[in-house]
């Protein structure tokens, strides 16, 4: 038996709120994604292990969007699948709804599916090159067995108009397409299901600077229209800024800074988001004049082995003994204003 | 230019439609050594299915071609000669006057006379059918020998590629996207039969089946062997040969196939249906089976010429199909058989071409192939 389409207006579920009031949509508590690295010629054994995600903490409210943003290798991606449960986590908890999530198997998991979905960084492999666009975009419906094919094909022609693109398209391929289009085609997709969260990996850093302003254009239209609710992943800051209503920044695994935009752009406190947001542009002449870089020493330390006591203490200008020692919490210093860092008082 | 009366104009649709296949046609039809490999390997394959049907035209001798397989194979040949004297012919379907006129091996003449019953003078007047490419010692016309050998050098080729593919697509789907420990362990088997002596494995096991075939020639197998056996003597020892070459040669194609998927699995749209939801059967084969299968069929398809070569070597050294089927590389081993090469060598000439141009033509398929379906092949 084939289930009918999806409701416009999703069914809300009993959830967790906050303090003031606003609904929680994902909650995610000390969130751990080690991948082991095994070695040996029949028999492997786990040697070690990459610690990806090294237990992450947050809360994705209701309509917002969250950034998430840090240098490359420091487990955003990860992050976003694992919440996603693409990734098995290791340990920690995923509430969507305020429903466990991560010890969800088979139907249930599948079920869970249709609330939540990604928008892919690489327009280019993100789309079967052997599918056609109306094959890529009525996948979910075929998978989760929605609609007979009329009513399917209907629904591809309504998700392409509403990503923008003209439903003449069905019959194309994905090469056929520009990285703008792929990646309209890739949104109507995750949004077949009529989702309530899209985690979105970086899904405009493949993009032509004209066309990053488009699709993000477009991101905050779904979301007026349709009450989605955002995990955006970038690691431009200034992009974020305009797009997101909280920032968490992350480092090595472990999110060190969570605020508001503003704040966070205006107040940074950890010294690892000062050095980030040092390197943005400001457009005022003046400002710009003035700008002083803080530029970090040494790299980032490899995720197999990150350094005892806080992860940034190889790199921070600022470390004292503690930061050697003890790793620190991610406190609220201010409203609404969280840091894990030993200097913050 | 005037556009021919009643033709139906395209339209832009038409024109503008794209889909792999058709992309891919259009650029398989860019490379014109690979349509001139198509067009042959058309032709050889339609002369190979029809072979009988030439004999029966009368373009060939019927008897050597149409019975080839079976007049001269020692194991199914009547114990009584079918064609004690001349006029025993006459009654055949050989007409009364098979004359003789090679152009390329009159000496070989002399040693049919007396097996075939052909005239003791031939009368080069009267030409009434020919083996226009000479014969083999055992009195077989060269051309339908040649023809029939197509059969077998095809055969083995489409046979060899195909299982090699089916067996190692498998293999390899199944340790490429399942992976940890059922990859690890796949992996070193595959490792293991890879130090294999290929060419001397196949060998032995012709050998071990020519002995087996040998033990039960007489005794009356039933069951499963025997079934075997005697569907082996049916296909000319080719099923054997199947057998031998298909052992090891799943091997190569099994890791290319595990390649292939490893580097596809993580791709995003894989993990796009993921996360959608999409089973395990419907990632493997609506998103991986049709991504992998274009490379993979194109190294198939190059492969088919060592198959053929493996086969034509084997039937050379007397291990491949048995004596009396049509091989052309049994054609060749005859410049070997009847001893004195510069006398003899003029036997090599139709054999060798028809394998190299059959070989050739593979390649230039797979090359052609290549360029149409490998996408990452693209614009090289
Ligand atoms: N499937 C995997 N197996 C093993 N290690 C992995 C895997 N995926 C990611 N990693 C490792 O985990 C770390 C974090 O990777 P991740 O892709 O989450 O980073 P990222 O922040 O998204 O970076 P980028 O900005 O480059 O996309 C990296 O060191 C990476 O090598
Ligand atoms: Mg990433």
């Amino acid at each position: 038996m084939s289930q009918s389409m999806p409701d416009t207006q999703a069914k809300s579920a009993p959830a967790t709120s906050s303090a003031d009031g606003r609904k929680v949509l994902v909650e995610v508590t000390d969130l751990k994604k080690h991948f082991p690295i095994k070695s040996g010629i029949l028999f492997q054994r786990e040697v070690a292990a990459v610690k990806a995600v090294d237990g992450v903490s947050f809360k994705i409210y209701e309509g917002e969007t969250l950034g998430l943003v840090g240098e490359s290798g420091c487990g955003k991606s990860t992050t976003g699948r694992t919440i996603l449960q693409l990734y098995q986590p290791t340990s920690g908890s995923v509430k969507f709804d305020g429903q466990e999530i991560t010890d969800l198997k088979g139907n249930a998991l599948r079920r869970m599916r249709r609330k939540m979905q990604m928008v892919f960084q690489d327009p280019y492999a993100s789309l079967n090159p052997r599918m056609s666009v109306g094959r890529i975009v009525a996948e979910p419906l075929v998978v989760h067995n929605i609609g007979t094919k009329k009513e399917r094909e209907e629904r591809v022609a309504e998700l392409l108009e509403l990503v923008g693109l003209n439903p003449y398209f069905v019959r194309r391929y994905p090469h056929e397409f520009s990285g703008g289009q792929r990646q309209r085609i890739g949104l109507a997709r995750s949004l077949a299901l009529n989702p309530k969260f899209i985690v979105a990996d970086e899904p405009i850093s493949a993009l032509d600077v004209s066309i990053q302003a488009q699709v993000v254009n477009l991101l905050e239209k779904l979301q007026n229209e349709l009450g989605l609710t955002y995990l955006f992943i970038a690691h431009d800051l200034s992009m974020v800024r305009h797009l997101c209503d909280r920032v968490a920044v992350m480092y090595l695994g472990k999110v060190v800074e969570i605020a508001e935009s503003e704040e966070l752009y205006t107040n940074p406190l950890h010294p690892y988001t000062q050095a980030l947001l040092s390197a943005v542009p400001v457009p005022d002449p003046v400002v710009e004049e003035t700008r002083q870089r803080i530029i970090l020493k040494g790299d980032v330390p490899s995720p197999i082995n990150p350094p005892k006591g806080c992860n940034f203490n190889t790199r921070c200008p600022v470390s004292v003994d503690v930061c050697f020692d003890q790793d620190p919490e991610l406190v609220e210093i201010l409203p609404d204003h969280w840091v894990a860092c030993h200097r913050v008082i | 230019m005037a556009v021919a009366e009643g033709a139906e104009p395209i339209s832009l649709e038409e024109q503008q439609r794209s889909t792999p296949f058709l992309d891919a046609w259009r650029l398989f039809r860019r490379n014109k050594a690979s349509l001139v490999a198509l067009t042959t390997l058309i032709i050889i394959f339609f002369i190979a299915i029809t072979a009988p049907l030439w004999t029966r035209v009368g373009l060939l001798d019927a008897r050597t071609g149409a019975q080839a397989r079976h007049t001269v194979n020692p194991v199914n040949l009547p114990s009584v000669d079918p064609y004690p004297d001349p006029g025993s012919c006459a009654r055949d379907n050989l007409n009364s006057n098979p004359y003789w006129c090679s152009w390329l091996s009159p000496e070989s003449l002399v040693t049919v006379q007396n097996k075939y019953c052909f005239r003791p003078e031939p009368d080069y007047s009267q030409k009434q059918w020919c083996y226009v490419l000479g014969g083999d010692s055992n009195g077989k016309d060269w051309l339908s020998q040649t023809i029939y050998g197509a059969q077998v050098s095809l055969s083995v080729g489409v046979v060899g590629a195909t299982m090699s593919l089916i067996v190692g697509l498998i293999y390899g789907l199944v340790s490429g996207y399942y992976g940890g420990r059922i990859d690890n362990v796949m992996m070193r088997i595959v490792d293991f039969m890879y130090g294999f002596p290929t060419l001397v494995f196949i060998i032995l096991m012709q050998v071990y089946f020519t002995e087996v075939a040998r033990q039960y020639q007489d005794t009356d197998q039933q069951g499963i062997a025997g079934f075997v056996l005697s569907l082996n003597k049916d296909m000319g020892g080719l099923l054997f040969l199947f057998i031998a070459l298909g052992v090891l040669n799943w091997i190569g194609m099994a890791r290319q196939a595990r390649g292939l998927v490893l580097s596809y699995r993580e791709k995003e749209f894989v993990e796009a249906a993921r996360a959608v939801g999409a089973n395990n059967r419907r990632i493997i084969f609506v998103h991986l089976l049709p991504n992998i299968l274009g490379p993979l069929i194109v190294l198939e398809t190059l492969a088919i010429p060592g198959y053929i070569f493996t086969e034509a070597f084997l039937s050379f050294i007397g291990l491949g199909v048995q004596p009396g089927t049509p091989s052309w590389g049994a054609m060749i081993s005859e410049v070997r058989d009847r001893g004195g090469f510069f006398s003899n060598r003029h036997i090599l000439l139709v054999p060798s071409i028809a394998l190299v141009l059959t070989t050739l033509s593979f390649n230039f398929l797979g090359d052609g192939l290549r360029d149409a379906l490998d996408p990452r092949m693209r614009g090289t």
